[in-house]
């Protein structure tokens, strides 16, 4: 063994000392970094820690449901789940983008698009990726909760229709609020936030619209919850009831089937709207997910145009519904006298231009009064009571009456039709009232355009002796608005009598007759294209004609009015439309006739709940049976009436 | 040889020192591992910590100059052990690291380490001239580098780099020349690239997103990133015990073992860090000192070797936590749970204790 180290004692002092200053140095230095760390920029890893554990997850308030008049539910809430998206750390988002699309089966691009589109708002708040996860969605999150913990789940209540697009025009739908709708909305919108975009959704939207809540919660690195921090409980929107009838809403779509169209049936009374229908529709359900921009895209190029509510928004000429508002006119002011008879040969001559009756060709009326003239619709009738009250006194009568104007019913973006006058022609063609224009005017022809809605309104309030109701959607509203223009009893009884004549006594409706109901009515066949467009096209091209007809009951002082369009049908309006309106009708006197017995009760009373203490069981009306016309049989007799 | 010296000759700050440290590692263990699956690890340190301190003892009772005439032995038997683990070795976590011993894997590596300081500190004790002569330089470059390039191979980049300062204080100490350090430092510029090839992709992985961390943000530049929230959200006065939520939510990575010092200033803030690395430099300076009063050369040798080591262990695991330096996979001495870590650290003190108890002794 060697032993000489043993004894070596040359210990290099200096460099042992170089050695301990080293030391001394790098502690310094590493504290330095601490100090760097934990004061300068203690505040920056401060929050950073937070967003790391805190996650603010929002609460989705459920919307408010609809009802029908009997407290039946017409719009109701499904539970479903959304995939949300935590935008805090912008590194973690781009890295797991594509990760995230594969899995959720999501466009990447989308996606981008839809981060940027957000990239303005607090980073803290989530957006909304998925609305409608699916079991593989929420299996795929949860399986990837530790390499991709930038997605959540929140439990949303999905809007549910009725299918089929029943009472879809009325209700409206609802969609992801817009960008424009967020920074116009004071914080109350979040992106991927729902609200109502038509019809009622929209109307009452604050009402229906509950306000969100936000859950606070503690979630450790793996994105499980460990904790909660705080609750704000979401606060669920308010339901509203409607005044819709649920069976006579069911038998308007029924009865119009799938033919393009409206019904629009009201009690004059008070202006409740028992039925709205609109044809075609979309299915709102489609529209409480997200829409697909291809399905989007299809319903707005669709000629037919399915987003129209045409009860509301079609304005078409009235055709010979509009002979009720020239004859109240004409016995209101006495122009000409009641006693006038008209002799019509098929046609008639006015400031050289001849003018058809709708029999030309076919036979004639031959002399004809007042009540002869409403019940077999004759035109040279009116022509000439409309050269000789001009178009100031029709336009006057008409727009007492409701044309021309908003009936003001509760639902956003209704149409105002048309009346024109003098004045109008003046102010949109800077030109002169041509006098043979009124002839037209006066039988429902020409420049003048109605709503069904706004002709339901006009015929029931001619019926009532001239109080027009505002018509309305929601049940008791604080107040509804009315338009009185007083119509002399004699006049009313007139003209109440030739409809009575209309349905009962021959006339264009005879075929609707009802055993037990005074069902009165007028009927309409119209152009389809406008004034202004035939002007413009000339009269080359064939179109096929609007069938019109406003059906009420009883005879005075009506308990329901049922105006229905059936576009482009071909046929007359006592023919395709009078049905619809009968079918209505007479379900009303069914159900009222069971309800004075008592035998309604049963079915009531099922669906007789206190707000929002509804059993689960109430909640669902029975089935919406498919469309049948079957019901419906149109004697052969009858065709030929107009 | 007069032997057995006296329970005075013990250096009763150093041992105050490790208690300390190994204390506020106990309590951190505890703190970061309560409530998880892994509670109760600190007990298990404990239990290490009792084992390390009577490997101590035992080892200090052993005159050095013993374990030093036997270098060459342990060198051979360090080698064939780090064979015989690239060869029948047990994998866990995707390294070749472990071989049963007792019923316990114990980590070859660690025990090599121990064997590089007593051969490093027999072979420059040898070196009679005042400068380290160029030779002998390679040659312990030579010597050093056949048990590195056998760790690097296992792989484990960490210990295999521990043995590095060990050999440069030791070549320092033994009068290594400036020219030759320049030299060496050169070429080891110039030999990067080349070394660069050589790394695993893991280690290229942690090396680049040391540099870029952003581009990283799930993997070691995440962990990195975590534990640098974790000591800055600590702030100067920490969170408190059990406190931390990047602590006790698991956002810091082995928070029980390589990332303790962060925990630990998470909870107890700048004030905390002060204290541990106070601890630690106290460790480290008393070391030294040590290594001034040894009896021989041998004896400063071997104490230098083991401060070293320690002082690459604080000062690499230190910086990676508060994200100065890449993450290497090397444990705090003392503070970080592993049983043979905690076994080496207590043989090196050992081996600095029996050099102090022989300072005297002729």
């Amino acid at each position: 063994m060697s032993y000489w180290f043993r004894n070596d004692n040359r210990l290099p002092q200096g460099r042992l000392a170089v050695a301990s200053y080293i030391i001394v140095g790098m502690v310094g230095v590493i504290l330095l970094g601490f100090w760097k760390l934990q004061v300068i920029d203690a505040e920056k890893y401060t929050s950073m820690a937070l967003r790391n554990s805190v996650r603010s997850i929002p609460v989705i308030a459920p919307r408010g449901r609809m009802l029908d008049r009997d407290g039946r539910v017409l719009v109701d809430n499904h539970p479903s789940f959304s995939v949300l998206l935590l935008r805090d750390d912008p590194v973690l988002v781009d890295n797991n983008l594509p990760a995230i699309a594969e899995g959720l089966g999501l466009a990447v691009e989308d996606l981008k698009e839809q981060l940027g589109t957000t990239k303005n708002l607090p980073k803290f708040q989530p957006i909304i990726i998925k609305p409608e996860a699916s079991q593989a969605d929420i299996a795929f999150i949860e399986s990837h909760r530790s390499d991709i913990p930038i997605l959540e789940m929140i439990s949303v209540s999905r809007r549910r229709y009725l299918s089929g697009g029943f009472l879809s025009h009325a209700t409206g739908y609802v969609g992801e609020v817009s960008e424009q709708q967020i920074e116009a909305s004071n914080g109350r919108f979040r992106p991927g936030d729902f609200a109502g975009k038509t019809g009622l959704e929209k109307q009452y939207n604050d009402v229906l619209m509950g306000t969100d809540g936000m859950r606070r919660v503690i979630v450790n690195s793996v994105g499980k919850e460990v904790g909660r921090l705080s609750t704000q409980e979401a606060i669920p929107g308010k339901q509203i009831q409607l005044t819709i009838d649920y069976d006579l809403q069911q038998m308007a779509e029924q009865s119009l089937g799938a033919r393009p169209g409206a019904v629009v049936a009201l009690d004059p009374r008070t202006g409740e709207v028992l039925a709205m229908v609109s044809r075609p529709t979309p299915d709102p359900n489609d529209f409480a997910v997200r829409i697909p921009q291809d399905v989007w895209r299809r319903l707005n190029e669709d000629p037919l145009r399915p987003l129209l509510n045409r009860a509301i928004q079609a304005q078409l000429a009235p055709g010979s519904v509009f002979k009720i508002i020239t004859a109240t006119a004409m016995l209101e002011d006495k122009v000409p006298p009641e006693s006038f008879r008209a002799f019509c040969p098929g046609y008639g001559t006015f400031y050289g231009r001849q003018f058809k009756c709708w029999v030309y060709g076919k036979s004639s009326h031959g002399l004809v009064d007042l009540k002869k003239a409403i019940m077999e619709s004759c035109d040279v009738f009116f022509y000439n009571v409309g050269m000789q009250l001009g178009i100031d006194r029709l336009s006057y009568y008409a727009s007492k009456m409701g044309l021309g104007h908003k009936t003001g019913i509760d639902l956003p973006s209704e149409e105002p039709g048309l009346m024109p006058s003098q004045e109008w022609v003046q102010r949109v063609f800077h030109r002169k009232w041509y006098a043979g224009e009124t002839i037209s005017v006066s039988t429902g022809q020409g420049a003048v355009t109605a709503t069904p809605l706004q002709l339901a309104r006009t015929i029931g309030g001619i019926a009532t002796g001239g109080i027009f109701k505002q018509p309305h959607l929601l049940k008791d509203p604080q107040n509804v608005g009315e338009d009185r223009f007083a119509i002399s009893e004699p006049t009313v009884q007139k003209v109440t009598d030739a409809m009575y004549g209309v349905v009962n006594e021959g006339g264009t409706g005879a075929s609707l007759k009802l055993a037990g109901i005074e069902l009165s009515g007028k009927s309409g066949t119209a152009q389809v294209i406008g004034y202004a467009t035939r002007e413009r096209m000339g009269k080359q091209k064939k179109f096929e004609d609007n069938a019109w007809f406003v059906g009420y009951a009883p005879r005075r002082n009506p308990e329901i009015v049922v105006a229905v369009l059936v576009q482009e049908s071909g046929k007359h309006g006592g023919e395709a439309s009078g049905p619809v309106a009968r079918d209505i009708i007479k379900m009303y006197y069914d159900k009222k006739a069971k309800k004075t017995e008592g035998q309604y009760t049963v079915d009531y009373q099922r669906y007789n709940f206190g707000n929002d203490a509804a059993p689960a069981a109430a909640k669902q009306p029975e089935p919406i049976l498919k469309p049948e016309r079957a019901a419906v049989v149109v004697p052969a007799s009858a065709t030929e009436q107009h | 040889m007069k032997d057995a010296p006296g329970t005075r000759d013990y250096d009763w700050w150093l041992l105050a020192i490790i208690a300390a440290i190994c204390a506020i590692g106990v309590i951190e263990i505890y703190s970061a591992t309560y409530g998880s699956s892994l509670a109760g690890m600190h007990m298990k340190q404990i239990r290490w910590l009792a084992v390390g301190f009577a490997a101590m003892f035992a080892l200090s009772r052993l005159d050095y100059h013993l374990i030093l005439d036997q270098a060459w032995l342990l060198y051979l038997v360090g080698v064939i052990a780090l064979l015989a683990v690239l060869l029948v070795g047990h994998t866990r976590f995707g390294a070749k690291r472990w071989i049963p011993v007792l019923g316990e894997f114990l980590q070859v590596s660690e025990l090599v380490k121990l064997i590089i300081i007593i051969w490093v500190a027999r072979f420059f004790a040898e070196v009679r001239s005042d400068e380290l002569s160029l030779q002998d330089l390679i040659k312990a470059g030579l010597f050093v580098g056949l048990p590195l390039g056998l760790i690097l191979k296992q792989p484990d980049l960490g210990t295999a780099l521990v043995l590095m300062p060990v050999l440069v204080v030791g070549a320092f100490l033994a009068g290594l020349q400036w020219k030759h350090a320049l030299t060496i430092a050169l070429i080891g510029i110039l030999m990067l690239p080349i070394g660069w090839r050589v790394l695993k992709p893991y280690q290229k992985e942690r090396v680049t997103s040391f540099l870029h961390p952003e581009q990283d943000a799930k993997g070691s530049g995440y962990q990195v990133l975590q534990s640098k929230i974790a000591v800055g959200s600590g702030g100067f006065w920490g969170k408190g015990f059990r406190n931390g939520s990047q602590n006790q939510l698991g956002y810091i990575p082995v928070r029980y073992s390589d990332f303790i010092m962060s925990a630990w200033a998470e909870e107890q803030g700048f004030k905390g860090v002060l204290v541990a690395l106070g601890l630690y430099m106290a460790l480290l300076l008393r070391l030294v000192q040590n290594a001034q009063r040894a009896k021989d050369r041998a004896g400063m040798f071997l104490v230098m070797g083991v401060a070293a080591a320690l002082a690459f262990h604080v000062l690499v695991n230190v910086a990676m936590v508060i994200g100065a330096m890449p993450v290497t996979g090397i444990p705090l001495p003392l503070m970080s749970y592993g049983g043979s870590a905690t076994l080496f650290v207590f043989l090196a003190i050992g081996l600095v204790m029996n050099v102090r108890l022989r300072r005297f002794v002729n």
